[in-house]
């Protein structure tokens, strides 16, 4: 069996004897005896590292990693530079713990405060948190955040993500609030029933942008309705879009909040992934999470701290608005350093390369005689296309090794990236008119 | 040290991107940015550099002794953050066809069973991100519970004087009343105190056991059952599991749900913060009521975030926990405690332990008399710690002991460690005799001196602008 035990068995027993013990029984002395497992666990043996090594492996090896992805949904696969890869790996930032101590973490609290510093400038924002444990959740607290004692009812566009909707309709649970779904027109969101909806109890109204469906949402026209009727409006967005895209703030937006993945972070089945969250001075106070600050230490040097933690829930307990401590502090730098590796160029490079090539993809799919977009807007990497043998087109793929887009009431909505070249974008094109055509 | 802003330097830049092989498309105009995000430009020496001197100011657990009470900073396996790297694993989308993820799957149920045996809970969750996202989900399976039994009327939680100030913050989240029971003087739960607070309204009950103050409650069966009766759920924190695992499960003392934290007691590492993961593990009853993603698996559940958690943990977790196996899970755990108890027994003759019998993973000191008599604060004793490289204790936790220093060694540390935090500690009570006003500077050789932090607070300067 593995052991991370440094001790040995004669050191053990010297130990024991130390505090005046004879066997380890003695340790658990307070446990009733009769609770005591009385078998071991049934769990298998332990292993050798080069046997754990083999066993993880060959589990991993039942997985198929498809050689191009279209599809995304929320998870993005986007390039990963090497860069970014190796320095979240090295052990000081990996095996910390969150940097209570400033005098002993200054590393991890710079690169949080660069990072809030990046947020901030995507976003257009003046304050950004630590981050929170990814975009669904960040949308939830984004939802809390703005409930006062008399505007408690949330509104979320029906265009939004649906795993974002059912975290933030969980999260209303918790607390006994309403959450109303705002309906959607031509897959964008319905403005005119946004109007109608917006009454005086209603705190916020969530808006994605992109949409779920890819397609660009009027964001700063619907934010004029939004404030026009007194409600907070919080946007979430896709971060590298934001290197071309007007930013929430220029939108009106008073919280931006969105899924951090698509910066350097791999599509890792899901997890971990990084909510980004950010606001306007006016309501940092309000903002959950760990937040670093700018100060000075007893030399005068500029120093980085864990800061405004009057807000948290260490401090407040029952009355903290949320419970979060460990956010995704790794995946937080690793977002850091995938946006200063890419600079603003390179962003705005990836941004442009994946509206290009997805667009493409959708001009080489409508060629198809009866495939056609659903939805008439204007988009950015996603897109939706109706056509018939949905299934049948995703497994020819698939046996082509291309995972293609996920099926969404009965179309298939589909996503492209930088990382696609045109041939295989060609490819895909003639595998879904050859299926069509047979 | 400088910011990474500041060593920006416009044009430049790393070689990242092909030209793009299709025609470029423009956004509408109306969506169009006016000016790029001043992101830094740099180039990839720069950047390397600035991450390593970065990295040279931080104090991982793998760098050395951490003793953080309550966060179990053991030892971070590098095998496991080898498999955690495993194209297998990393390059796989969530929502692609369930036989291409049939790997991911194996990882999830594996880990499950494992954990379900170790915790004695039949079913189990991986969505959760955290341990406070483990108590959110824990807590809103008690809520469902009574509501699909439509008895609406509990509405409220109890919870210990003693706990972490998460499980309180949980309650509300959850739209529940929170009643905080006192706890008895020797730190366990005081019986009278929560059958005077149990009633029709009591929803359940949030507990750690092993609890703050690092001591096994011997009355565990009599509060599960109290709780029983009373017609309320028992909740367990898992954030003290590293002392038990193995040896006692939290489903065998009465509890009816829990969250573990993997990057506690299952080795995983904390990242400066997160990411951790707070597998959340229920009696067979409650487990209709676990989150599940509306996009991978439909139906109407809770969903407290997005897909299925955060995998590449798991990953890590089962790769531990495939180490250990049957032998080596009790065998941490109960090393787990045996270092706690030598090392408290080695500071004994100097600092003065809240509770001083047998400890389990951790142990609390009081240096309230101490402070009396010399002036010196719990505080100034963890900042003179970082002038030897040890990480400070937890302080001022559990707020049920004033001056709290809370040591939890684990039981990844060799007897010599142990041997030389004591002798440390044992130098510092005799300097701060001395030399007080020498502790009340500390620490002297740090990366900082102590920071302003109501300056932080008063004045906050959260970013970085241009000058």
């Amino acid at each position: 069996m593995g052991s991370y035990v440094p001790s040995t068995r004669e050191e053990r027993q010297g130990m024991l004897e130390a505090i005046g013990l004879q066997e380890y029984s003695d340790l658990y002395r307070d446990v009733p005896r009769d609770m005591l497992l009385d078998h071991p666990l049934e769990i298998p043996s332990g292993m050798s590292e080069l046997e754990v090594g083999r066993a993880m492996r060959a589990i991993a090896a039942k997985n198929h990693v498809f050689a191009t992805v279209l599809r995304g949904a929320g998870a993005y696969d986007h390039y990963i530079p090497s860069i970014v890869k190796s320095i979240p790996a090295k052990e000081e930032f990996l095996t910390a713990y969150t940097p209570y101590q400033a005098e002993m973490s200054q590393g991890v609290l710079q690169s949080i405060f660069e990072y809030q510093t990046m947020i901030c400038e995507l976003t257009g924002m003046e304050v950004s948190n630590a981050s929170v444990y990814d975009g669904a959740t960040a949308a939830a607290e984004a939802a809390a955040m703005c409930r006062t004692n008399k505007r408690r009812v949330t509104l979320v566009s029906a265009a939004v993500h649906p795993d974002t909707i059912e975290t933030i309709r969980t999260y209303c649970y918790g607390t006994g609030d309403e959450l109303r779904i705002v309906p959607q027109k031509d897959g964008r969101t319905d403005t005119a029933a946004l109007r109608e909806m917006l009454t005086d109890c209603v705190a916020s109204f969530y808006l994605q942008q992109p949409n779920f469906f890819g397609q660009l949402e009027d964001a700063e026209a619907i934010g004029q309705i939004v404030h026009e009727n007194g409600a907070m409006y919080v946007m979430g967005c896709n971060p590298i879009a934001l290197a071309i895209m007007k930013t929430p703030r220029d939108c009106g937006a008073d919280v931006a909040v969105g899924e951090g993945q698509p910066l350097g972070i791999p599509l890792s089945y899901g997890g971990p992934y990084l909510g980004f969250m950010a606001t306007t001075a006016k309501y940092m106070r309000k903002l959950p999470g760990r937040i670093v600050g700018e100060t000075v230490d007893s030399r005068g040097e500029r120093a980085y701290v864990l800061s405004l933690q009057a807000r948290e829930q260490h401090i407040r307990r029952e009355k903290a608005s949320s419970n979060i401590c460990s956010n995704e502090a790794l995946c937080a730098m690793t977002a850091a350093v995938y946006m200063a590796a890419m600079g603003p160029r390179g962003m705005a490079e990836a941004a442009r390369q994946s509206m290009a090539k997805a667009h493409y993809l959708a001009s080489q799919l409508c060629k198809i005689p009866g495939v056609s977009l659903r939805y008439t807007g204007a988009y950015f990497h996603e897109f939706v296309t109706e056509m018939p043998r949905v299934q049948d087109v995703l497994l020819a793929l698939e046996q082509a090794d291309i995972l293609g887009g996920l099926i969404v009431d009965g179309a298939i909505l589909w996503c492209a990236t930088e990382k696609v070249e045109k041939a295989a974008l060609d490819k895909t094109a003639t595998i879904v008119k050859e299926v069509l055509e047979r | 040290m400088k910011l990474i802003f500041e060593k920006s330097v416009s044009g430049r830049g790393c070689t990242l991107l092909p030209p793009c092989d299709v025609d470029s498309v423009s956004l509408p105009d109306a969506l169009r940015r006016d000016t790029p995000p001043a992101l830094p430009e740099v180039s990839e020496t720069e950047l390397s550099r600035h991450y390593t001197e970065l990295c040279h100011k931080v104090h991982g657990v793998n760098c050395g002794f951490y003793p953080l009470g309550s966060c179990t900073m053991k030892y971070n396996p590098r095998i496991d953050e080898e498999m955690a790297t495993l194209p297998g694993f990393t390059n796989v989308h969530p929502l692609a066809p369930a036989h291409t993820v049939a790997g991911c799957q194996e990882v999830l149920d594996t880990a499950k069973n494992y954990l379900c045996e170790i915790s004695g809970m039949a079913d189990m969750t991986f969505q959760p991100a955290a341990g406070a996202h483990g108590e959110f989900t824990g807590v809103m399976l008690i809520k469902q519970y009574h509501k699909a039994r439509g008895d609406e009327k509990r509405t409220k939680i109890i919870i210990p004087d003693s706990a972490h100030g998460t499980n309180p913050a949980t309650a509300s989240m959850c739209g529940f009343e929170v009643v905080n029971i006192a706890s008895a003087p020797d730190g366990c739960v005081d019986l009278e105190a929560l059958k005077a607070a149990l009633g029709e309204d009591t929803a359940g009950l949030m507990l750690t056991n092993p609890n703050t103050v690092g001591i096994f409650d011997e009355h565990i069966l009599d509060i599960t059952r109290l709780v029983h009766e009373a017609g309320g759920l028992c909740y367990y924190d898992g954030a003290n599991l590293n002392a038990i695992m193995g040896v006692v499960r939290p489903g065998d003392m009465g509890f009816d749900c829990i969250h573990m934290n993997l990057h506690k007691t299952f080795a995983t590492p904390h990242g400066g913060g997160g990411p951790g993961a707070g597998a959340v593990g229920c009696k067979e009853f409650l487990a209709q009521y676990l989150p599940k993603s509306a996009l991978m698996d439909g139906g109407d559940h809770i969903q407290v975030r997005s897909f299925a958690g955060n995998f590449l943990v798991v990953v890590r977790a089962l790769t531990y926990l495939m180490t250990l196996g049957w032998e080596g899970i009790p065998e941490a755990a109960q090393n787990a405690v045996l270092n706690a108890n030598y090392l408290m027994r080695r500071i004994k003759g100097t600092f003065t332990p809240a509770f001083d019998r047998i400890c389990m993973h951790e142990f609390v000191l009081d240096l309230s008399e101490f402070k009396k008599h010399t002036g010196v604060s719990a505080l100034d004793v963890a900042k003179s710690l970082i002038d030897y490289g040890m990480h400070p204790p937890t302080m001022y936790f559990p707020m049920i002991v004033h001056e709290a220093l809370m040591l939890e060694p684990t039981e990844t540390e060799s007897r010599e460690t142990l041997d030389w935090a004591a002798e440390v500690f044992c130098k510092l009570y005799t300097l701060a005799h001395e030399d007080p006003d020498f502790m009340h500077n500390a620490p002297h050789n740090a990366q900082i001196g102590r920071p302003d932090e109501v300056r932080a607070a008063r004045t906050p300067v959260l970013r970085w602008e241009r000058a």
